[in-house]
């Protein structure tokens, strides 16, 4: 088992701020404004890049059958297909990285879901994505009218290699809950960025779900557009032998008393999985007021898993309600096992014990039903996998 | 009447590039009620017999038997040995991260009891337990010995023996690392479990101190892997006046 976890709080008295300055390049729309990596960059360090298959350098062409894309909303929302020209687009956050701005560079449609202002939704829209098993890059706005609340639930199946990027643009008042499922098959390659731009007094939940897939690498990422803006970002991946899962996030505080809460948990199993999670939280000095905790914890369930842990929180000023992180990676190895066996508990029963206890609190606070039952039912599913 | 039967009991370990034998034929006999306190030095194989008995997965059987009411336990996995009655409160119990007292209490004596208890009878029975033993209610949602203090530690294998009701109880120097206080604590609890007839009691210890607290029936000298001698409680009025001297000279192999 290989395990690093690197934690920083850094004040910063200049403007420049090292969460951007690590970057190898500004961000931008536009590709050609980032070099190819080549793997020693701060941002790809721990990117298996061979893996990517040519997403990252410009080889890899879009297909016929790429991914096809199904929605399912509820009366009184818009859902449609635009041009690359639509205003409504890149409004969240610019693409940081290459893979991100190649998507960005490389859609040819892009899917807007509005939920008109004051529209409260009762009923979930739900977005399936379907690998076909060929190459595609897309992009997703999801857009909430002010005061409108509304649960998305983003489903990621099948196989592709798929480099896509999704912005929630939240308005004042509004409140989303959005679940990004990646429940891909064995050989699927899913890179891309989630930017969030909250409004006043709007509250943003993001869920992001990673089983699937042999390389998985998201950026959920916050701004706030006006005060009193609330973000929860939650996260479970369960790491299978082989796999590659990174999840890097960013909350950026950049207005006056917002929230952000960042809870990250990881299992991993098997030989060679590879979990990462980078969690970056900037509070720009004009970020009076926030409060702000992130969290990361690992369970390693097997030998020959790898975890890297970096939270980092940077703070420009001292007038702030709160601020922290934590992370930590336990093992769950055989005198943990003989312990709960030998007061009668077996094997299987034992370990999903110990999973499920560690998830269980995080699942709570999901609050969609029909995912949190299915989450369970998956964890169940990996857990039967890895004993058999 | 529940019967543990150990003959000629032969253990090995792998140490090093090499195995070691640990046990060199160990018979005792431990009936329901009973209270068998197994005293001996440091390196003398006392240990090497609770997890040996428990099944635990680095020690090897090379000879002997033990049975429990006719069973053979030795074919039996380690859980499938704690349903059929057999304790171990460890002297190094394990951390396990993200399970909670209360969740790990239940669905280990949902196991042994084989059915999931009633859970208004069960959090009655819980609490009482812990108040006891002098734990905090709180103690229920911290994750299973992380964190616990040396007597924490060993109050929550007393409080699991109090629920689990087992058979036989193999207690592992649980007197190491207390406090007067907490030892007496403990050793409440010990013969409460005790006075029910209904457990036999192997007590392993290195110290005389917690007999003061929990009056075996039989005293045995472990020695050199083996039962070096046998006898009531005065033989533990002879080891604290004379130490086990006696039994580690010469004759030990280690």
């Amino acid at each position: 088992m290989g395990s690093t976890t690197a934690g920083a709080i850094a004040v910063a008295a200049e403007a420049d701020s090292t969460v951007a300055t690590r970057m190898s390049a500004p961000p931008s729309f536009d590709v050609a404004d980032f070099p190819v990596p080549h793997g020693r960059e701060e941002e790809w360090r721990f990117t298996p890049l061979e893996r990517l298959r040519g997403l990252h350098d410009g080889t890899a062409t879009a297909t016929d059958e790429g991914v096809k894309v199904a929605v399912e909303a509820p009366e009184g929302v818009t859902v449609e297909t635009v041009g690359r020209d639509d205003a409504r687009l890149g409004r969240a956050g610019k693409p940081v990285d290459r893979v991100a701005a190649q998507a960005y560079s490389a859609f040819a449609q892009a899917g807007v879901i509005t939920v008109p202002k004051e529209t409260v939704l009762t009923e979930p829209v739900r977005i399936a994505v379907h690998g076909e098993g060929g190459t595609a890059y897309a992009h997703q706005v999801i857009e909430l009218g002010a005061f409108a609340e509304a649960v998305v639930v983003i489903d990621h199946t099948g196989d592709a290699v798929l480099a896509a990027n999704v912005e929630y643009v939240l308005g004042d008042g509004a409140k989303l809950t959005v679940v990004s499922v990646q429940d891909w098959d064995a050989k699927a390659v899913h890179v891309g960025q989630h930017n969030a731009l909250v409004g006043r007094d709007a509250s943003f939940k993001s869920v992001v779900v990673t089983f699937g897939g042999d390389v998985v690498r998201l950026h959920p990422r916050v701004q706030y557009a006006g005060p009193g803006g609330e973000a929860e970002l939650f996260g479970l991946y369960f790491t299978d032998r082989g796999q590659h899962q990174e999840h890097r996030l960013l909350v950026d505080h950049n207005v006056p008393h917002c929230k952000s809460n960042v809870v990250y948990k990881g299992a991993l199993q098997g030989d060679d999985a590879h979990a990462v999670w980078i969690g970056d939280v900037l509070i720009e000095a004009k970020a009076e007021g926030t409060d702000t905790y992130e969290m990361n914890r690992n369970l390693v369930l097997t030998d020959g898993a790898r975890v890297d842990s970096v939270p980092n929180l940077e703070i420009e000023t001292g007038e702030i309600v709160g601020a922290g992180h934590a992370s930590a990676t336990g093992r769950f190895d055989d005198e943990q096992l003989f312990y709960l066996m030998a007061r009668g508990i077996p094997e299987i029963d034992a370990r999903r014990l110990v999973v499920r206890g560690f998830f269980a609190e995080l699942v709570q606070q999901i609050g969609v039903p029909d995912i949190e039952e299915r989450l369970l039912a998956k964890i169940e599913e990996e857990l039967e996998a890895s004993v058999a | 009447m529940a019967t543990l039967e150990i003959r000629d009991l032969h253990v090995t370990v792998e140490a090093d590039n090499a195995t070691k034998e640990i046990l060199k034929g160990v018979d005792l006999t431990v009936k329901q009620g009973e209270t068998h306190a197994i005293m001996g030095p440091n390196g003398s194989g006392k240990s090497t017999l609770a997890y040996s008995l428990a099944g635990h997965p680095k020690y090897t059987i090379t000879g002997g038997t033990v049975t429990l009411d006719g069973e053979d336990v030795l074919e039996m996995s380690v859980d499938e040995r704690a349903r059929a009655g057999l304790f171990l409160a460890m002297q190094y119990p394990v951390e396990v991260p993200g399970v909670s007292v209360s969740n790990f209490l239940r669905t280990s004596a949902t196991a042994v009891r084989g059915e999931a208890p009633k859970l208004r009878t069960w959090v009655k029975e819980v609490k009482e337990a812990m108040q006891r033993l002098n734990m905090d209610p709180a103690f229920a949602e911290r994750n299973v010995n992380e964190g616990f203090s040396g007597g924490e530690k060993k109050r929550h294998e007393i409080l699991q023996l109090e629920l689990l009701k087992p058979k036989m109880a193999i207690l592992d120097e649980t007197d190491s690392g207390l406090d007067v206080d907490a030892l007496r604590v403990v050793s409440e609890g010990v013969n409460r479990v005790r006075e029910t007839g209904e457990v036999g009691t192997l007590l392993i210890t290195h110290y005389t101190r917690i007999l003061r607290y929990i009056k075996p029936d039989h005293v045995h000298v472990f020695a050199a892997g083996r039962i070096a001698e046998s006898g009531g409680p005065e033989l533990a009025d002879k080891l604290e006046a004379e130490g086990y001297e006696a039994y580690t000279k010469g004759g030990a192999s280690e």
